[in-house]
């Protein structure tokens, strides 16, 4: 058990740092939603199922899901007023 | 502040930071070395005060029962937030959205994701319930039962059926439910006391532990939280989806 823990605290440490280390934010979505799914596994060798059992949904699936339509929202602002410019540069 | 001026104060805050925190990490008790009393206690007295055999929910939902309520409130609160930043306001117009992310092609769902998303639409529907109802039993309740109930309307998003997903997902019907879930936690703590009891005491008559209707208020209160977090995600969601699914037709 003792070993379990420790495996997965290491694989959590090191999900973490991917997700800092990630710079393409489309890519640091998927990357925090296995450090999510991770987490959740951390708590349930941890006993806490309960705990665990939010983990899975928010941090795996609600989180990422809420920064990916964030990034298309971002990209599609980004997108318009480059468009924008251009046209009004060319008049 | 030039780079080279940076890097002495950054070593000089890093190494403050690690000395006062492996001091403190000193202090700690041992892994897995449990030194607090209230878990004892809770653990003695859960079963036969209560009914409850997880322990977690009777801690959350009965003896610290009004600080649950107010997190609860975070969670209503954070979503009225969203919705009330993202709402449209009267005569304000949108330009028309492209469907897709910028430089990508509009890619038709495909039958394999249809057929999968759409066969676990009811699986996880009563997952969803199951967790809610069975808090008082085993891990689980009402807030990890409404996130799971939450993620079905997702499934039929998934599969592309844009229409049948506003019709679930409409604010309509997703609102009312959002503030009776919210409000039904307050009630049940305020009927307590109409009875002439404490705030949230747990007035429901015991009945042994392990079934559905075990644990007294706390079985109630794990179906409003249930409903109201469920509600919550699903609003956040159809906020968020709104734009995209205006001019989306269905199949």
């Amino acid at each position: 058990m003792l070993f379990m823990q420790g495996l997965i605290l290491t694989m959590v440490a090191g999900a973490g740092a991917a997700v800092v280390f990630t710079r393409d934010p489309l890519k640091q979505a998927l990357a925090i939603s296995l450090y999510g799914i991770l987490l959740s596994l951390l708590f349930f060798l941890l006993q806490a199922p309960d705990v665990s059992l939010s983990q899975i949904v928010v941090g795996a699936v609600a989180l990422p899901l809420m920064i990916l339509l964030a990034i298309v929202k971002v990209r599609k602002d980004a997108e318009e007023r480059r468009r924008k410019e251009a046209t009004e540069r060319g008049r | 502040m030039r780079r080279s001026a940076r890097l002495p104060v950054f070593f000089v805050a890093a190494g403050g930071f690690a000395a006062l925190f492996l001091a403190g990490l000193r202090g700690l008790p041992p892994f897995q070395q449990y030194r607090g009393p209230y878990g004892y206690v809770l653990n003695a007295i859960s079963v036969p005060q209560r009914g409850i055999t997880d322990v977690v929910s009777a801690v959350n939902f009965d003896f610290r029962g009004f600080d649950t309520l107010g997190e609860e409130y975070i969670l209503f609160t954070s979503v009225i937030g969203v919705v009330a930043l993202l709402r449209r306001l009267a005569g304000e117009t949108r330009p028309a959205q492209e469907q897709t992310a910028p430089g990508r092609p509009e890619v038709e769902t495909s039958d394999a994701t249809r057929v999968f998303t759409l066969t676990l639409v009811g699986m996880v529907t009563l997952f969803g319930l199951y967790i809610v109802s069975h808090g008082q039993i085993s891990p689980g309740g009402g807030f990890q039962g409404g996130t799971i109930l939450a993620t079905s309307p997702l499934m039929v998003y998934l599969a592309g059926d844009f229409e049948s997903f506003r019709r679930i997902a409409s604010t309509r019907l997703v609102e009312p439910a959002e503030a009776l879930g919210a409000a039904g936690y307050a009630f049940i703590g305020l009927a307590a006391m109409a009875l002439g009891f404490a705030f949230l005491y747990n007035f429901i008559p015991q009945v042994g532990p392990g079934t559905v209707i075990s644990g007294g208020t706390v079985a109630l209160i794990d179906a409003t939280v249930g409903l109201e977090v469920a509600a919550g995600f699903v609003l956040l969601l159809t906020t968020f989806l709104e734009e995209f699914l205006s001019g989306r037709g269905s199949r």
